[in-house]
């Protein structure tokens, strides 16, 4: 093991556990991310959009913008991988 | 690279089909339970690696070709931006689905059931699929000969 | 105070010990591979942090049961980390496919030999 990654390793962890007293306690239902957006998805994902799963209604619809997104980004990778690893035939 | 044995090749056979239907029902059923376009693409990815580690490259390219590959990792993405596109023309913001009117239906609600889980999740299960099969091809000795 | 301390903050515990021990594998080892290891560990902790903020006492998944009336979990972390894990396994994929680019380059995926061979 060496010294200096330990020592620094060590200090991020304790200065993370330390700020950590201040967040709110796990499973509370008054936790300030679950009461801005997250109420008005749950009540009005079935009526306005028909799907049942609410993960899957604001992947493709509320949120549809982000899909596009990532679906760039993986159709980028593999065309990165392709480039990277073919040998030309010369 | 050589084929493996015959109780490998034999059950893979038999398993390859069973595998594929249960990636296409986690498409298409992404809308009632846990799945959609991610998950199912992915299921459908490893059936074809499967094939290919049993049956070597040339067995598996048989069964893929690198341009029939090549073909479906650009559609996907384009039936995604289409769909968008779609809500241009009839009106709408992009991507807004409600805007677009389907023949025989009436409600705003079941368009975009509709086109949510027929149009983009497959468009999103096509494309990591071919991009996972591109992807383990590259790194895997000898994929990438087109015989 | 241990109570308040440990017990009811365990997620917090679990997730910095899991992002330290990825932090640690990619700057103090020297193999190229296992810097990658260490960079998917550190991910996943991320994810794991990010999913445990939105859970609630006594709720269950965010799928409809229609005419009762549930407490359902938080579902937007989830939407989130769907895309995250997506961008971590390209990310793996290029850092794999440049790795094997160095290797031919250099013969060798040491860090220190490689800075050798360079200067």
């Amino acid at each position: 093991m060496r010294i200096l990654p330990l020592i620094t390793v060590l200090l991020v962890g304790a200065l993370l556990i330390w700020s950590a007293q201040d967040m709110p306690d796990m499973g509370d239902p008054n936790a300030p991310t679950n009461l801005h957006v997250a109420p008005y998805y749950i009540e009005h994902s079935e009526e306005e959009v028909g799907v049942e799963n609410i993960v899957s209604a604001i992947l493709a619809d509320y949120r549809g913008y982000d899909t596009l997104g990532e679906t760039t980004v993986i159709f980028t990778a593999g065309v990165s991988v392709l480039l990277l690893l073919r040998r030309r035939e010369d | 690279m050589k084929e493996e044995d015959v109780i490998i090749r034999t059950v893979i056979r038999l398993m390859v089909p069973f595998i594929q239907i249960f990636g296409l029902y986690v498409i298409f059923h992404g809308g009632s339970g846990p799945g959609g376009g991610f998950q199912g693409g992915v299921i459908l990815a490893a059936s074809m690696i499967l094939y290919v580690m049993a049956f070597g490259v040339t067995g598996g390219r048989r069964k893929l070709t690198e341009k029939t590959n090549m073909i479906m990792r650009s559609t996907g993405v384009l039936i995604f931006s289409g769909i968008g596109l779609l809500a241009i023309l009839f009106g709408g913001k992009y991507l807004d689905y409600g805007a677009v009117p389907l023949p025989f239906i009436h409600h705003a609600a079941e368009v975009r059931e509709l086109l949510i889980d027929g149009g983009v999740e497959v468009g999103i299960g096509i494309t990591v699929m071919a991009v996972m099969v591109t992807i383990f091809l590259e790194f895997y000795p000898g994929g990438t000969s087109d015989d | 105070m241990i109570e308040d301390l440990i017990l009811a903050k365990y997620n917090y515990w679990i997730y910095v010990t899991l992002m330290m021990i990825g932090f640690y594998a990619v700057i103090a080892k020297k193999n190229l591979v296992k810097k990658v290891i260490g960079l998917n560990i550190f991910s996943t902790a991320i994810f794991l942090f990010y999913i445990s903020i939105g859970d609630v006492i006594g709720g269950t998944e965010p799928i409809y049961i229609h005419g009762e009336h549930v407490v359902y979990v938080n579902p937007i972390p989830h939407v989130l980390i769907l895309t995250g894990i997506v961008v971590s396994v390209s990310i793996t994929a290029v850092a794999l496919a440049l790795i094997i680019k160095i290797y031919e380059e250099f013969g060798t995926i040491e860090e220190d030999q490689i800075l050798e061979l360079q200067s």
